[in-house]
């Protein structure tokens, strides 16, 4: 942060340039810290959605629970695909902070690819229960169970294409300082959802399936 | 300029309001006619009490600082910098500490002794009851006489009754105002209320939760019978009406209507609560009654239960 | 093509709601007829509707919200008057389906379209100018969530003349919200409304708790910041921590309804519980977050009219922040009822009463403000001691009904009724009241019209207590609440007499109305030339009024909570610098207006199964913002010789008064 001068006396205050220079420096740091703020929401939702499932998930109306469906090994890669993409992020990062756009291009496209990796899974997952009559009308379980994972999914998704936004931009213009800010918040959105899974993973499927 | 600053308002209000609350002798909660709502009265007027000692003061500071130090008053003390007082600020935080802390405990005790689940101590044998909100009437199942009503209730004074409740429809709540407080009534779930009447006569009773379009003429009444005699009585009209509540009656009930006429039933179903809880049970589709009672594999309704209701 | 929508929507049965839309119709036309004749459309575009000041949105936000108290009102109104018709079994004037549908929407209007609306507005205007910024810290998400509120207001709106309104009441339990006993669009219609304005809320808030955090004058520290910034701050924060539970309960709802889930249903193992815990999760904490930021406003009327500091800033500071995190465990108490067992009831009673303790010192702390004061009567003034003495009558009932064995007599009768409306009406309306006369000089720079503010606050409050005591008597009486007809002759009287009372606020409400006529008619007589009009303490009186667009020419140094004051004893309240250095100011855009509109399309698609308008609206608001977000254009600089332009014609104007 830029450092202030604190003045004794309103009429230097002008003489330097600091008010819009404290704006322009700041700016960034502003926006990530707003993005924050924002996941923190996103946070508390899902808490809620995890909170519901936990009231309804044994309420399996007569029908299936977590053990008749949950096929572990399916999960076990679907989870590797993601986790293995925030790593992939994370090398983007890297090479977009030394200036290096097209490390940091091939990195963005491997996290896509992983995202979509992932997301195709899961809606294979589902179309398998769908088809199977284990889709979210028959229990509250499955309801609570489709709503949690689906709307992980859909977070994702819209990581996903916020991505491809991102790619553009970082080829079209570079990796200008406000370019950087929006793929530090991409890569906030990105680790929170990874971390959101991995809550997912262990409350649904492993707690459900054992 | 202005002589009071607050006008007849207050001078006015409070007799009114005890004027009101005397009048409240025509049937609502300070005219309680059980064990029940006499505990929930007398809870009231102590937490009010407790509060006025503090409610009071500072209505009447208000009143009087505002006048005292009005800025027409150029004789009053003017400190414009004075804006700390330690001993003010302990006052202020540990006088409502303390009352709260009084209350706290008058709290906790009396949600326990008033825990709608906690069945009344008495020498007599409850009077059992099993009551279902429909749209827009209310069932009353007599298990151990074996009849039922509806938009009618009937019980000997001083005589315990143990409600257990449902639903069949939205969510309503059970109660009657003179008797004691009230309980929500759920589908596919299962409350419990516990009343006694210390006189006898006709209470009103209604839901407490709106429910639909005919939900302002859901009410019933609650009779308080002068003697065991006198119940017995009227469980007698009750079994000459001649109807049955079978599966088939019970589905034609069901069906919505309004300002239901009062209606008898000489015999029930058994155990026709249990398998209208039961109907919530099943898959995704809601079962019927009558498959339900049918094939008999709800004898006690596995019951989908609020968290700390768990007891059947 | 069209969904369920059909020509049949439209309740041409209804006498009453067609007259409506026909007199809204005329009027909409006679504005936008004015508009036009006086020119005034390329003025409303670039000084209003495109606007990303901070003060104009905040006007914006006050203007909705008046206009939304006008439909809130009638529907009281038409409630008060139905009920003391439809007494000792009359049927009244309003078919039982059009009043259940009027107090579910009074309720949802009044909270969220009208309490809501008109505290961002406040915090909009003031919150910048009191911590010394220029504007918020994301100029265009501000109007973007303005823009959003519309979106949801125009649904709420359209639901009068085209389908339905929910009847299930403004919590809309499950199962009755639910598509089995709602199959309607009116749940809908409440779902994408309330979906719609609570994103915009919870961005608002993010916007809010930024700028607070990051835009203050540097020599603000935060123990230095006004009380009113504190009160919204803390606001805020319950805002970004509750507004997702509402979220989940109405997306939840959402499936149930769309996509036959089983959350809350009677069947399949739904819980409808859950959705009520989750709602009251969201509920407790958002009363809190109306209530809060009206002590603030009292605390800077209390202060400047009586010409003394706060007394007890930091202990004002830690009890709304007590009351703000206490307000987060006690949503239980909205339904003793349930079931829940003794000790949960009991905890979560107790830790209701609790609230009443910093609540309190915040009583004595306004009362010892007042104390070796020098007060004023002036009409926020009045505001300030009517809630000072209502609002504890409020708060009484409501530690009353805190105790569970009294509340199992008490839940949802016209007690709770009386007991909510008094600490809202006495507490936040009376607050709102009270900050839009207080502040009023300095966004329009004259005054309000004292007379008829003094009027308009002795109508309410004498008003307030004719329509509201006679609901606790009838609460103790037995009556329940959301009844459309009634026959207890006992309780005709009191029926009688909130109508009355009812009466008496519409006239408070009317004179409000001649109160902005009156002073915008003398408005050069009222004129307020300093900028300070009632010697104030923070930085927004440091301005002129109204203040330049970019507030401050230079930013404020601070050394003390009542930083104004301070600089005023100082002598150095209006110097001026040497020279003045460039202001970077944002510009206006469009783009929240375009994504707001393409909201109200795709939620009215979303209510009426019109699926392929509903992805053609989500991706037109995709398509915005992304426009936006490539949009290079979006600031510029504020010339010195501009500055200097505009602040010495307020020195000038200074020296005249």
């Amino acid at each position: 942060m830029t450092s202030h001068v604190i003045q004794s006396h309103v009429a230097h205050a002008a003489a330097h340039g600091h008010d819009h220079e404290h704006e322009h420096h700041d700016s960034g740091g502003s926006t990530v810290f707003g993005f924050w703020l924002y996941l923190m929401t996103d946070c508390i939702l899902f808490a809620s959605v995890f909170a519901t499932y936990a009231v309804l998930f044994m309420n399996t109306a007569g029908g299936v629970s977590g053990r008749d469906i949950f096929e572990l090994d399916f999960v076990l890669v679907e989870t590797f695909a993601l986790l293995l993409s925030s790593i992939t992020y994370g090398f983007a990062m890297i090479a977009a902070h030394k200036g290096n756009k097209g490390g940091a291009t091939r990195w963005l496209l491997a996290t896509f690819l992983l995202g979509a990796v992932f997301i195709s899974m899961e809606v294979y997952e589902f179309h398998h229960l769908v088809a199977a009559g284990h889709g979210p009308s028959s229990s509250a379980f499955l309801s609570a169970f489709f709503a949690l994972v689906g709307m992980h999914g859909l977070h994702v998704a819209a990581g996903m294409l916020w991505m491809i936004v991102m790619i553009v931009e970082v080829n079209r213009r570079g990796l200008a300082p406000r370019t950087m800010t929006r793929l530090t918040c991409l890569s906030l959105f990105w680790h929170f959802l990874d971390i959101v899974w991995i809550c997912v993973f262990t409350v649904v499927y492993l707690m459900g399936a054992l | 300029m202005r002589t009071r600053k607050y006008p007849n308002i207050l001078r006015w209000l409070s007799p009114a309001l005890a004027a009101a609350a005397l009048s409240g002798c025509s049937g609502g909660i300070l005219d309680p006619k059980g064990q029940v709502a006499a505990d929930e009265k007398s809870l009231i007027i102590t937490a009010t009490l407790l509060m006025l000692i503090v409610v009071v003061p500072v209505i009447v500071m208000t009143l009087v600082f505002a006048w005292k130090y009005r800025a027409t008053n150029t004789e009053a003390v003017y400190e414009p910098k004075w804006s700390h007082s330690t001993k003010i600020e302990l006052v202020v935080w540990i006088v409502p500490i303390l009352i709260v802390s009084i209350l706290g405990v008058i709290t906790w005790k009396s949600t326990h002794a008033l825990d709608p689940y906690r069945p009344i101590e008495s020498d007599k044998k409850p009077i059992n009851v099993e009551v279902v909100s429909l749209n827009w009437k209310w069932l009353f199942i007599y298990p151990d006489l074996g009849i039922a009503t509806v938009n009618e209730l009937s019980f000997p004074k001083d005589v315990p009754v143990a409600f257990k409740i449902t639903s069949d429809a939205a969510m309503n709540s059970f109660f009657i105002p003179q008797l004691g407080g009230q309980i929500y009534s759920m589908a596919g779930m299962q409350t419990k209320l516990h009343l006694i009447a210390s006189e006898a006569g006709t209470y009103n009773g209604f839901s407490a939760n709106y429910s639909g379009g005919g939900f302002s003429g859901m009410k019933f009444e609650a009779i308080a019978q002068p003697s065991e005699e006198a119940f017995q009585a009227w469980v007698e009209k009750v079994r000459t009406s001649g109807s049955t509540l079978d599966a088939l009656a019970y589905d034609d009930l069901a069906k919505p209507s309004e300002k239901h006429a009062v209606t008898y039933y000489a015999s029930v179903a058994p155990n026709l609560f249990g398998a209208i809880i039961g109907k919530y049970m099943n898959t995704h589709d809601v079962g019927t009654v009558g498959e339900i009672l049918g094939f008999n594999t709800w004898p006690g309704a596995q019951i989908c239960l609020a968290p700390a209701n768990t007891e059947l | 093509m069209f969904g369920k929508l059909t020509l049949e929507a439209v309740p041409y049965h209804e006498p009453i709601v067609m007259v409506t839309l026909a007199m809204v119709a005329l009027g909409g036309l006679a504005l936008i007829a004015a508009i036009t004749y006086f020119r005034k459309w390329n003025y409303l575009w670039t000084e209003w509707l495109t606007s990303v000041d901070h003060k104009r949105i905040g006007v914006m936000y006050i203007v909705v919200a008046l206009v939304m108290l006008i439909r809130g009102f009638a529907d009281a109104m038409m409630m008060r008057s139905q009920l003391a018709l439809a007494t000792n079994g009359a049927l009244g004037y309003l078919p039982p389906d059009h009043y259940d549908q009027i107090f579910t929407a009074h309720g949802v209007i009044m909270i969220i379209f009208m309490a809501m609306p008109f505290m961002f507005g406040l915090m909009n205007i003031i919150v910048p100018l009191q911590i010394g910024a220029r504007d918020v810290a994301f100029p265009f998400l501000n109007s973007l969530s303005f823009w959003l509120l519309v979106a949801a207001v125009v649904l709420m709106n359209l639901s009068l003349g085209v389908g339905e309104f929910a009847r299930t009441g403004w919590v809309a339990y499950p199962p009755l919200s639910g598509l089995e006993y709602s199959p309607g669009v009116g749940v809908d219609y409440y779902i994408w409304a309330l979906q719609i304005s609570g994103i915009g809320t919870t961005l608002t808030a993010v916007n809010f708790l930024v700028t607070v955090l990051k835009m203050r004058a540097p020599t603000m520290k935060l123990m230095e910041m006004p009380i009113f910034t504190w009160t919204c701050t803390w606001a805020n924060v319950l805002v970004v921590t509750s507004f997702p539970i509402l979220t989940a309960a109405l997306g939840l709802l959402t499936l149930d309804r769309y996509l036959d889930f089983h959350f809350f249903t009677s069947d399949g193992g739904g819980n409808a519980m859950m959705y009520i815990n989750l709602f009251w999760a969201w509920g407790h904490p958002e009363v809190y977050i109306l209530i809060l930021p009206a002590f603030g406003i009292f605390s800077e009327v209390i202060s400047t009219f009586t010409g003394k500091r706060l007394f007890g800033y930091k202990s004002m500071i830690y009890a709304s922040g007590v009351i703000a995190f206490l307000g987060f465990i006690v949503w239980l108490h909205h339904f003793f009822t349930m079931g829940s067992g003794a000790n949960v009831n009991a905890f979560f009673g107790i830790a209701t009463m609790v609230i009443s303790v910093p609540t309190g010192v915040k009583l004595f702390n306004w009362l010892f403000t007042i104390y070796r004061g020098r007060l004023h009567f002036t009409s926020p003034v009045l505001w300030t001691l009517g809630f000072m003495v209502t609002f504890t009558i409020g708060g009484m009932t409501g530690v009353l009904m805190a105790v569970p064995g009294a509340d199992f007599v008490l839940h949802n009768s016209l007690f709770l009724i009386a007991h909510f409306h008094n600490t809202i009406i006495g507490g936040a309306v009376f607050g709102y009241l009270a900050g839009f006369t207080f502040w009023f000089p300095k966004v329009f720079g004259f005054k309000l019209n004292e007379k008829w503010g003094k009027a308009s606050f002795w109508f309410w409050q004498i008003g307030f207590y004719f329509a509201f005591v006679p609901l606790y008597i009838l609460g103790f009486l037995g009556m329940t609440r959301r009844l459309n007809h009634t026959d207890n002759p006992d309780w005709t009287p009191w029926l009688y007499v909130a109508c009355i009372g009812a009466v008496l606020i519409l006239f408070g409400i009317l004179c409000q109305f001649i109160q902005v006529f009156v002073s915008v008619r003398d408005r050069k007589k009222l004129v307020d030339e300093s900028g300070d009009p009632w010697n104030a303490h923070t930085l927004e009186w440091a301005t002129s009024s109204p203040p330049p667009f970019y507030n401050f020419a230079t930013t404020p140094v601070v050394h003390d909570i009542d930083a104004f004051t301070d600089m005023k004893e100082k002598g150095i309240a209006y110097d001026r610098p040497a020279k003045y250095a460039p202001i970077h100011m944002p510009r206006n855009t469009s783009a929240g207006l375009i994504i707001g509109a393409f909201a109200t399309v795709g939620g009215f698609a979303a209510i009426w199964h019109i699926w392929w308008l509903a992805i053609v609206s989500l991706v037109g608001i995709i398509a915005a913002f992304l426009v936006r977000a490539y949009d290079n254009d979006v600031d510029y600089y504020v010339q010195p010789a501009e500055i200097e332009r505009l602040e010495s014609a307020h020195l000038a104007k200074l020296a005249k008064a």
